[in-house]
């Protein structure tokens, strides 16, 4: 009993490391992206339990206290721990309310821009006479409009809003989805394991989705953080232009957008919201350096 | 090289087709009656209804209003402004100097800085200023510049009084806009002080157009020169004796220049989506603010072309750019 115990043991000690485990080696090295993921597991949290976390209901007016300053300068109130805007709602409850919305846009025009665009990248690979230029064409045309542009041009078309916003977005960050997948599987196409599974008889979709796709989810990783961030930049965007989420809506921008008339005299309801943005956004630029470091050390020294 | 950019060309031409298609198309996906839209009324008079899509040929098949409107471009006619009635076409080169002139003083303060900023951290690599110059540029790279004008304007415009809130030039010039670049005109007119006055006003607006493309040219110029600086001529030239200046910036640059040059060519088009952001919070009078206007007025037809023109610039100025990267770069000509 006692010997057996102590062969595991000694097994284990020797055996490869899980990937898991040695991914988690390779992220944690980079200090920037630890900070980044404890930052964004902050959000997250205030986000899901947003109606408990925050001290205040964010569309509650309290018409006793407009634009009070935050609690560390004169004239602020532990009430309000980060001041209130301009029609006394409290600062702090509708940056968190805020930080659902923005994680919604990011996350569902992620999985909305993601899933066609693997797919299109599939084909486009695997059908390289038939398909592939013809999908690349239009996604180098998708490419010609600046990004924001085009998600401007798409919500004067469909009118502002948050569905529009997430579709704009998701339309935007499509191209790059298709070029990355297209061109990982071309790389995979040649590989032994490919033309072995092709000769076990696999079918198409199965070539496709459980063959080659698996292999070619790093990069795809990294592209989903990446364009993560840029989702919730450009959604601030649309909103501070007027065209994202409608206030009385707390979206990020959209609270910018109704604070530029105080900026002569309350610089928190100015600063806090852009600030979040900022932290926000670099937190997941600095996860994404940390996911392309140990996912594919390839592209460490690419850009 | 000529098979090179016939191939290039080749690839233009559908591109631009596709632009055009895509153009043409956001003027069709508008939910409901365009004309209505368009028009702004909820119960127009039926006759009126009518004349108005047979004016903007909506009423003919489809394809054939593809053809309408690739003809009128053919014909540089871009339509007209449903606000102004003055054409499209005449609008857009009549701001668009304001928004190249902004662009080009964005670029020079992120190349000039960028470039320097890199160029050290790379020589110094490890050290504070080079975690320094690599942390910036990553803040940079994520900063939303609309909420960094706005920042910036309340420190400087209101708080130190140092650059006014808006505009290109103060009200009390009258200056007549020869070459559309106000600096230039400023500086062949008569006015006392108006140069500077317009040196004012552009100096905040560049700074946050050009802080995304700052953070990208020093982060791509550092590890370009960390790449160049390994090279056996590096090491040729230091060993013949020559100035470390001269090893680094006549050897080393410029050969590193390369990569750093076509990442700023690429990065024309989020210069002018930047430029819409930067236009709006600084009130200053080019494409971007215009466009922004006119998809609050809903004027299509502005909308329509002004996007148009954009793409067409983006799509000419990347051609530019990988022509120009064929010739520094032979490789590139040869590849399928």
């Amino acid at each position: 009993m006692n010997t057996s115990n102590t062969a595991t043991e000694v097994d284990q000690s020797l055996l490869y490391p899980s990937p898991y485990k040695e991914f988690w080696h390779a992220f944690a090295q980079n200090k920037g992206a630890v900070a980044g993921l404890l930052f964004m597991s902050l959000i997250v949290f205030c986000a899901i339990f947003a109606p408990w976390v925050a001290p205040h209901n964010p569309s509650e007016q309290y018409r006793d206290f407009l634009l009070t300053p935050p609690v560390w300068l004169e004239g602020g109130n532990w009430q309000f721990l980060l001041g209130t805007d301009e029609l006394g709602r409290d600062l702090l409850s509708r940056l968190i309310e805020g930080s659902r919305l923005s994680l919604l846009i990011g996350l569902s025009s992620v999985v909305i821009s993601l899933i066609p665009g693997v797919i299109l990248g599939l084909f486009a690979g695997f059908f390289p006479r038939l398909l592939g230029p013809g999908i690349m064409r239009l996604m180098d045309i998708m490419l010609a409009l600046p990004s924001l542009l085009l998600a401007v041009a798409i919500v004067a078309i469909l009118g502002p809003g948050l569905i529009n916003t997430v579709i704009a977005i998701a339309v935007v960050s499509l191209p790059s989805y298709v070029r990355l997948t297209r061109a990982a599987v071309m790389g995979e196409l040649s590989r032994d394991y490919v033309t072995a599974a092709r000769l076990a008889g696999a079918g198409l979709p199965r070539l496709m989705f459980i063959t080659v796709l698996p292999n070619c989810m790093a990069p795809l990783i990294v592209q989903a953080t990446l364009s993560f961030s840029s989702a919730i930049l450009d959604a601030a965007a649309l909103g501070f232009l007027g065209l994202g989420v409608q206030p009385p809506t707390p979206e990020w921008g959209t609270m910018l957008a109704s604070a530029r008339d105080y900026i002569e005299r309350a610089w928190w309801v100015v600063t806090l919201p852009g600030l979040t943005i900022l932290l926000s956004v670099l937190a997941i630029n600095l996860m994404g350096d940390g996911l392309r470091d140990a996912l594919d050390p390839k592209l460490k020294n690419a850009a | 090289m000529f098979s090179f950019i016939a191939r290039r060309v080749g690839l233009l031409i559908p591109t631009f087709f596709g632009v055009t298609l895509l153009t043409f198309a956001l003027i069709r996906m508008i939910p409901g009656d365009p004309v209505e839209v368009m028009m702004g009324e909820r119960r127009l008079d039926p006759e009126m209804h009518a004349q108005a899509m047979e004016r903007l040929g909506l009423n003919k098949p489809l394809y054939e209003q593809y053809f309408d409107y690739i003809g009128k471009l053919a014909h540089g006619d871009l339509g007209e402004s449903l606000r102004s009635r003055e054409s499209v076409w005449g609008e857009f080169s009549a701001l668009f100097p304001a928004t190249l002139e902004l662009s080009i003083a964005a670029l020079m303060f992120a190349g000039v800085l960028g470039l320097l900023a890199g160029v050290i951290a790379a020589l110094k690599r490890g050290s504070w200023f080079d975690h320094g110059v690599m942390g910036i540029s990553l803040a940079g790279y994520s900063m939303p510049i609309f909420w960094w004008g706005l920042i910036l304007i309340m420190f400087f415009s209101v708080g130190l009084g140092w650059t006014p809130v808006s505009g290109r030039i103060d009200l009390l010039f009258d200056i007549e806009p020869k070459t559309g670049f106000m600096l230039i005109d400023t500086l062949f007119s008569d006015e006392d002080g108006a140069f500077l006055d317009a040196l004012h006003h552009l100096i905040l607006p560049a700074i946050v157009l050009g802080t995304i493309p700052l953070a990208v040219i020093a982060r791509m110029t550092r590890s370009s020169m960390l790449e160049v600086l390994r090279e056996d001529y590096i090491r040729t030239a230091r060993a013949k004796g020559l100035s470390p200046a001269r090893v680094v910036f006549v050897h080393g640059l410029r050969n590193a220049l390369i990569p750093v040059l076509t990442v700023v060519g690429l990065q024309v088009g989020t210069l002018l989506a930047g430029a819409v952001l930067t236009e709006t919070i600084f009130s200053w009078p080019g494409i971007g603010k215009w466009l922004i206007e006119a998809i609050g007025a809903r004027d299509y037809p502005v909308v329509q072309n002004g996007i148009l023109l954009i793409a067409c610039l983006v799509i000419m100025v990347n051609f530019v750019v990988d022509i120009l990267y064929g010739f520094a770069n032979p490789r590139i000509r040869h590849q399928r």
